[in-house]
């Protein structure tokens, strides 16, 4: 037992160690910290202007003199100069518009605002915005309808979901659950592939480099696969917290540097925080450890039997079939429908369940399905591994011999 | 030290070793000898505990062998290979560590070696920045590092410059003089007859020969001598207690014969036939080099 440690520690300090780990460690929290900073800028922007706006408002139809109402930063002003004059005037003032109000305002682009720059979305949008409110109330004046009856009927219906649970009801957002269990999907494949790929191209080196029959002249071929499984999975364990645990920081600091005010970006950040983030990441953890396990064994049977990597491509096919499927399904159909019996079946299933049950996972699972499929994955697991050590003491000592599938068979029956 | 008994070892299509025993003494060095595929490296496999025998049995000090051995055991592969991207150091103290050594001692018997080898300036240097040959000593280093009972090398030198080569033949000299058993397999024949105590002889997975070299050697001595000798010619026509096996050379008076002897004839007799009539000069015992022994054990199989 020992010695799988100093296995597992080589394999771990030897990547860890590596610049392009240290590089990656630090880019992707700053891609978040870069991200969240930009959504930030957005939210304020969105929200509000960042110096006083005059509006000079030529109306030319009448419906609209004296109706405007200033808003935070931009004042409504209306003139009787003439156009050119106004023009005059916002070409010498960035922060001062005309807005001309032909008597056929009706008309598609009729309404025209001249501004030394192009108006910003915050202030266009205002005006539009007043200026429909305004149309429509003058409008039904026109016919008869009173406005403050029509008013007081109004309504803005928006939904509001409640999950009804055992511990009482909660606020539950599907759009931020669907975009959680895919973003947990994706990285669970992504990551399945990277670090189960790294267990390969670990077993072909040391086949390569012929240091395989040192090693195993002092340990059990299950020994040193075991250690590097374990080892480079740590390095997998060890990017995810660092990454969680960074990207945590980057985005307070990104929040705080550019505090946004409440609304439109920051409430979808809001929304995000009723996501059960640490049940998630539990489970993500327990998905990526057996899946990880599950099929990096795979990997290095894969790794023993050949002899170099181009030649893993006829193993690599099945063993990522059932991912690539899962992945293709997840992202496309199961978000939209979680609990269909597709659905179901898949997240049971141990090569496909790490995929499929992120996908579900925001929805809510019933507790048997995710006992099942967590027992089965552990199940799955073992049986992989083992099939796969049987595969590979025999295969780290096969060299130029173009391992079939017939082949491999024949490897898994060996004695000793 | 190491008693194998009647190993069998199968793989798929051909059979790799029918039914091979070996003795092994304690401080012997034992050179196990054969043509390529001849099953020389299944066999060091099955003592090194790599791939196991079908059935038969290996026995280290009397116990039968299990992985408490492994540590007594140091292993120098045909194929040399070291992790590329490692530090020479680091490496060393790994590969030391998986045979049981601690850290401290590790490094403390590296610095030893390292000094010994010339080889104190690469310990921050990775393999892939070294020479064949360098990577050969390094690898060395490792095999013996944590002083094994029973040293394993495969075809040892192989990839050996001259120079080298002679360096590392004074180190396993050393090592064996210091206590270590020695098992070595090669297909050379030269540097069997200057190293080996005793060797067994492997072909197409059976052992056609073994013992020590001493006595291997006595049993193919059969009575052919060369002879030189001046003066007048003589006629080898039957009546001499020994016949010619062939004329090496001739030159002015000098004649180079090589005779093999009439039974229950002595090298004494040959020359009391001789004297009266020519001058000897030189009167040799032919006995056959390992390398012939080799050639004709394996031709007559075949």
């Amino acid at each position: 037992m020992n010695k799988v440690l100093l296995i597992i520690q080589r394999e771990y300090f030897t990547r860890v160690r590596k610049k392009s780990f240290l590089i990656m460690i630090f880019v992707v929290p700053s891609l978040i910290f870069v991200m969240s900073a930009v959504i930030a800028l957005v939210a304020k922007n969105s929200g509000q202007l960042s110096t006083p706006q005059v509006v000079k408002v030529l109306d030319e139809s009448g419906v609209f003199t004296g109706k405007f109402h200033d808003v935070k930063n931009i004042h409504f002003e209306t003139t009787k100069q003439s156009l050119n004059a106004v023009k005059q005037e916002a070409k010498n003032d960035e922060n001062l518009s005309a807005l001309q109000i032909p008597a056929n305002y009706k008309t598609k682009d009729a309404v025209q605002i001249y501004a030394k720059k192009k108006p910003e979305f915050a202030l266009s949008g205002e005006i539009e915005r007043q200026m429909n409110t305004i149309a429509v109330s003058d409008g039904m004046l026109k016919h008869h309808i009173d406005t403050a009856v029509l008013r007081s009927i109004k309504s803005n219906i928006s939904l509001n979901p409640i999950e009804v649970t055992d511990t009482g009801d909660k606020k539950a957002n599907v759009g931020a659950a669907v975009g959680v269990g895919i973003a947990c999907a994706i990285l669970i494949y992504i990551s399945l592939f990277i670090y189960g790929a790294q267990v390969m191209r670990g077993v072909i080196e040391e086949k390569t480099s012929r240091i395989i029959e040192v090693i195993i002249s002092s340990v059990k071929p299950f020994q040193l696969m075991l250690g590097k499984i374990i080892g480079v999975g740590l390095v997998g364990l060890t990017q995810f917290a660092a990454w969680i645990i960074l990207s945590y920081i980057a985005t307070k600091v990104a929040g705080a540097a550019f505090s946004a005010p409440q609304g439109g970006v920051m409430g979808f950040l809001a929304i995000l925080k009723t996501i059960p983030f640490g049940h998630i990441m539990g489970i993500f953890i327990f998905y990526f450890l057996t899946g990880y396990l599950l099929y990096s064994a795979l990997f290095a049977a894969v790794g023993s039997a050949v002899d170099s990597e181009t030649e893993t491509q006829q193993f690599m096919f099945p063993i990522t079939l059932p991912l690539l499927f899962t992945y293709i399904l997840s992202v496309s159909i199961l978000f939209q429908a979680p609990n269909s019996p597709l659905a179901v079946w898949l997240s049971i299933i141990p090569f496909t369940a790490p995929v499929a049950m992120m996908v579900r996972i925001p929805f809510g699972v019933p507790g048997w399905q995710l006992a099942l499929s967590m027992s089965l994955m552990v199940v799955g697991f073992v049986f992989t591994t083992y099939v796969a050590a049987r595969i590979y003491r025999v295969g780290i000592l096969m060299y130029g011999k173009k391992a079939s599938y017939k082949e491999l068979a024949k490897w898994f029956f060996y004695k000793e | 030290m190491l008693s194998i008994r009647n190993i069998v070892k199968q793989y798929a299509g051909h059979t790799a070793l029918s039914g091979v025993s070996l003795e092994v003494e304690r401080g012997q060095i034992f050179g196990l000898l054969g043509p390529n595929g001849a099953g020389k490296t299944s066999l060091i496999r099955i003592v090194n505990q790599i791939t196991a025998p079908d059935s038969g049995e290996v026995y280290f000090n009397g116990e039968k062998l299990n992985q408490s051995h492994i540590e007594r055991i140091g292993y120098l592969p045909e194929e040399r290979g070291l992790y590329k991207k490692m530090e020479i150091g680091e490496q060393m103290i790994y590969l030391a560590r998986l045979k049981g050594l601690s850290r401290d001692e590790a490094i403390k018997r590296l610095k030893v070696w390292f000094e010994k080898l010339g080889m104190q300036t690469w310990w921050k240097l990775k393999i892939e920045e070294l020479s064949k040959g360098m990577q050969q000593k390094a690898q060395f280093v490792a095999t013996v590092l944590h002083e094994p009972d029973l040293i394993i090398l495969d075809e040892p030198f192989s990839g050996f410059d001259p120079v080298n080569a002679e360096v590392i033949k004074d180190e396993i000299l050393e090592l064996n003089r210091k206590g270590a058993t020695i098992l070595f397999s090669t297909h050379r024949m030269e540097s069997v007859e200057q190293l080996c105590d005793a060797i067994a002889l492997l072909d197409r997975s059976k052992k056609i020969l073994d013992g020590k070299i001493k006595d291997i050697k006595n049993s193919y001595r059969n009575n052919v001598y060369l002879i030189e000798y001046s003066g007048d010619k003589i006629d080898i026509d039957g009546s001499q207690p020994f016949h010619l096996l062939d004329e090496i050379g001739s030159a002015d008076n000098c004649y180079t014969v090589r005779i093999k002897l009439n039974e229950n004839i002595t090298s004494n007799d040959v020359l009391k036939y001789m004297i009266p009539k020519v001058s000897i000069n030189m009167l040799q015992e032919v006995i056959p080099s390992m390398n012939e022994i080799f050639i004709e054990q394996v031709n007559k199989i075949a």
